[in-house]
């Protein structure tokens, strides 16, 4: 009865579940194309194609990196992939190419495989790559005019700017946008953060996914909101300054996508709520009294230092040790 | 109605392919492989030699430790060769092979009792005498459980969950031998001086609790309780929790949460015991899988080797890939099909390779998955970092020792990681280190 060609043995359990961490990476490409077809409709095909020049540099760098080191190819993953779209969200689109793919090169060798690869960066890398491409500041506050021509590959020059949305709010002035432009997308901005409606229809595609819980996003978008209502600047009214902090900026890019990073988030239910709450707070905190009118991936940054601490002081409680559950009658 | 735990998960039942089909008893193996120890405790030592002849039901090896079951045969005939034979654990284990006759002459030990008219001490022996221990897998003696549950424990359960995907064995048992089930547990009652016993079905049994409620009838001294379906909700700890709102104190036993468990088969094997006298010599087993060809519940005797159940099952459809003795969560992996069913065994299934999802580089991706399934509160993803760097004292304060293998967190885990494992592994240095400490003291 033998005569098996192989036989695998190995530790229990021998079922597991469908997803790995290729059909999760694929699951956030999905969830992120909504917010690239506003973009190239707001902003031309050069949207897409620094996404586009992103993510391959992001493949390219990781793959030369693995194999210069004579380690396992990890490209399959598709982890880089999403790291280079995340990292062309936050950018002008006004941003000469090279300076993508230096921002690649940081994102992907410097924060990610220097410390060991995915799973093992202590920042987000997308986030980190963008601090560090504030070297080159007027490219990277060069804002379009929303829907005016631009050249595809080359650099823009004379490029017809305005100012976004979260310059206004940090002026002390509303936005000239309404609400309705700035949550459909039709507002300068960075490439992948301008449209709140497709971003958040992302979102939703990952929460039935179950690629993300609420828990990140909802607390800090939540804390964010009730900051803002309580203490609306220049007078404004409550709910409407509310509303345009809400939808300008990179907020919903970074709630529904940065911070809900697995490597650099909390693992624990509490944890990831203190997590959302300190995002919150200190992204309305650095666009209130901060230098830079946007806070978003400074806040998140600053609290993907703390996800170490935050995880130890909020391990769940063991089964058998609560005292007042302990033992019979 | 009583729910379940936090944590746990959802896999596929993968029960449709045999839980409609009566459990079949196959013929008797030309012969059989007795290991002398199938369960937690002392070994036994055979109390025969190569060449004697024996009787069905005959007492083959034995020892005189406390935790310790006698192993008997299950068929008579010729003791052929008592030597070190292949395991399911994958070790080799002192084993007794008896070539069946083919007679089913009976022992003259095997004779109906009457549990009525025997004392609490009389049923204890007498269920110590018939080698039975636990049959959900663990294995452990059951007259040592009733012995340290004596005037203890308030609470009788008896596990019906079978929360494992693929087995069916326990379900059929309780359609088709209903009486059986019942019986063995007043057994049971009886020998812990104790007046009423729950029986936990999970919530896809509805039938099987059904035919319960009818053979119970008026009488008070069971309940029937329907849990919901979540693995692992037939695990020890999550079921008294479930029934009761009471948790096993952490590193200790569900005596000390005053309740007693007993696994369904293990209930009928003790009725058979006494009704009819037989010890622990048959086991229901399913045989399934997607390379099995007809997937079967099947009833046979301990020793049968693994490979007469699969062409009972009509034998592979398709290439196998993994054939596992137990069930997909916690089963245990096997590289041969020559060797013996054990009391400890309940399933015997075969994959095929396109199911199989092992990743040439484990990798965590601190996705979290893990702390969120796991029963016992743990946190998976730092357990294994720690012991993957040898850091066990810190493995050690994250509670590895309360993680029950359940198998949750390695199921989730997209990164692949071998979760289990690591922490076995953990559990075994740790409790070393804890000997070589405790030696040195002395």
């Amino acid at each position: 009865m033998s005569g098996f060609s192989r036989l695998t043995l190995a530790p229990s359990p021998h079922i597991k579940t469908e997803e790995d961490i290729r059909s999760i990476m694929t699951d956030v490409v999905i969830a992120l194309m909504p917010a690239l077809a506003i973009a190239v409709f707001t902003f031309g095909m050069r949207a897409f194609i620094v996404t586009a020049v992103s993510v391959l540099g992001c493949v390219f760098f990781e793959w030369g990196y693995r194999k210069v080191l004579k380690k396992p190819s990890s490209i399959g993953d598709l982890s880089a992939v999403v790291t280079g779209i995340l990292l062309a969200y936050c950018l002008p689109v006004t941003i000469p190419l090279w300076v993508v793919i230096i921002g690649d090169f940081v994102a992907i060798v410097i924060v990610k495989q220097l410390f060991g690869g995915i799973g093992k960066n202590f920042m987000n890398p997308a986030l980190l790559a963008r601090a560090v491409l504030f070297s080159w500041p007027v490219m990277m506050a060069t804002w379009a005019e929303p829907r005016t021509a631009l050249p595809v590959f080359k650099t823009p020059v004379d490029v017809i700017s305005t100012a976004t949305p979260l310059s206004y709010l940090k002026g002390g002035n509303m936005p000239a946008d309404s609400i309705m432009e700035m949550a459909l997308g039709q507002t300068a901005g960075c490439i992948g953060e301008i449209s709140a409606v497709a971003l958040v229809a992302g979102g939703l595609y990952l929460l039935y996914r179950r690629v993300i819980t609420l828990r990140i996003p909802l607390s800090f978008i939540g804390t964010v909101a009730l900051l803002t209502f309580l203490f609306p600047k220049g007078g404004a009214d409550n709910v409407q300054f509310m509303l345009c902090e809400l939808l300008s900026g990179g907020l919903m890019l970074g709630a529904i996508f940065m911070a809900t990073d697995y490597t650099t988030s909390p693992v624990t239910r509490k944890g990831q709520i203190i997590f959302g709450i300190g995002c919150g707070a200190l992204t309305v905190f650095i666009r209130y009294f901060g230098s830079y009118p946007e806070g978003v991936s400074y806040a998140i940054l600053i609290m993907n230092a703390l996800v170490w601490p935050i995880d130890k002081y909020t391990r769940p409680r063991v089964f058998g040790t609560a005292r007042h559950r302990i033992g019979g009658r | 109605m009583p729910f379940g735990f936090s944590g746990g998960i959802h896999p596929e039942e993968s029960k449709d392919m045999t839980r409609g089909k009566p459990i079949e008893t196959i013929s008797a193996p030309e012969k059989v492989v007795l290991p002398v120890i199938m369960h937690i405790g002392e070994a036994c030592a055979p109390i025969v030699k190569e060449g004697d002849t024996v009787d069905m039901g005959q007492m083959v090896a034995y020892s005189d430790a406390e935790i310790s079951a006698p192993v008997h045969s299950p068929v008579s005939g010729k003791v052929q060769k008592i030597e070190d034979a292949l395991y399911p654990s994958g070790s080799k284990v002192l084993s007794i092979t008896i070539k069946n006759d083919f007679e089913d002459r009976l022992h003259s030990s095997i004779v109906r009792k009457k549990y009525s008219a025997m004392s609490q001490e009389e049923i204890i022996e007498h269920i110590r005498n018939a080698g039975i221990v636990g049959h959900g897998g663990a294995t452990f003696p059951t007259h040592v459980k009733i012995r340290s549950a004596l005037n203890k424990v308030d609470t009788v359960i008896i596990n019906a969950a079978e929360c494992e995907p693929y087995l069916t064995c326990d379900h059929r048992l309780l359609l088709e031998r209903p009486g059986e089930v019942l019986r063995g547990i007043r057994i049971l009652l009886k020998a812990l001086n104790l007046k009423k016993a729950v029986i936990a079905v999970e919530a896809n049994k509805e039938d099987a609790v059904k035919v319960l409620k009818e053979k119970i009838g008026e009488k008070k001294d069971i309940e029937i309780c329907v849990l919901n379906t979540r693995f692992p909700q037939g695990a020890e700890k999550q079921l008294i929790y479930a029934l009761t709102k009471r948790e096993v104190p952490k590193g200790k036993l569900p005596v000390d949460a005053a309740c007693v468990v007993f696994n369904v088969d293990t209930a009928a094997a003790v009725c058979r015991a006494f009704e009819i006298g037989i010890p622990d010599i048959i086991k229901t087993i399913t045989v399934s899988g997607s390379a099995i060809a007809n997937p079967k519940n099947l009833m046979v005797r301990i020793g049968t080797p693994v490979s007469d159940l699969i062409e009972a099952a009509g034998g592979f459809k398709q290439e196998p890939n993994r054939i596992i003795m137990g069930g997909p969560m916690m089963g245990v992996g096997q590289s041969s099909l020559d060797v013996p069913v054990i009391k400890a065994t309940n399933g015997i299934l075969a994959f095929c390779e396109k199911e199989d999802k092992i990743s040439k580089n484990p990798t965590c991706i601190r996705c979290g998955r893990c702390v969120s399934v796991c029963p016992m509160g743990l946190m998976p993803i730092y357990m294994y970092m720690y012991q993957q760097k040898g850091m066990l004292d810190e493995c050690r304060d994250m509670d590895v020792e309360s993680c029950i293998e359940c198998g949750c967190c390695a199921y989730e885990c997209p990164g692949r990681l071998f979760l289990v494992q690591s922490f076995r592994t953990a559990k075994q240095l740790i409790s070393e280190a804890r000997l070589r400490e405790a030696q040195r003291q002395n």
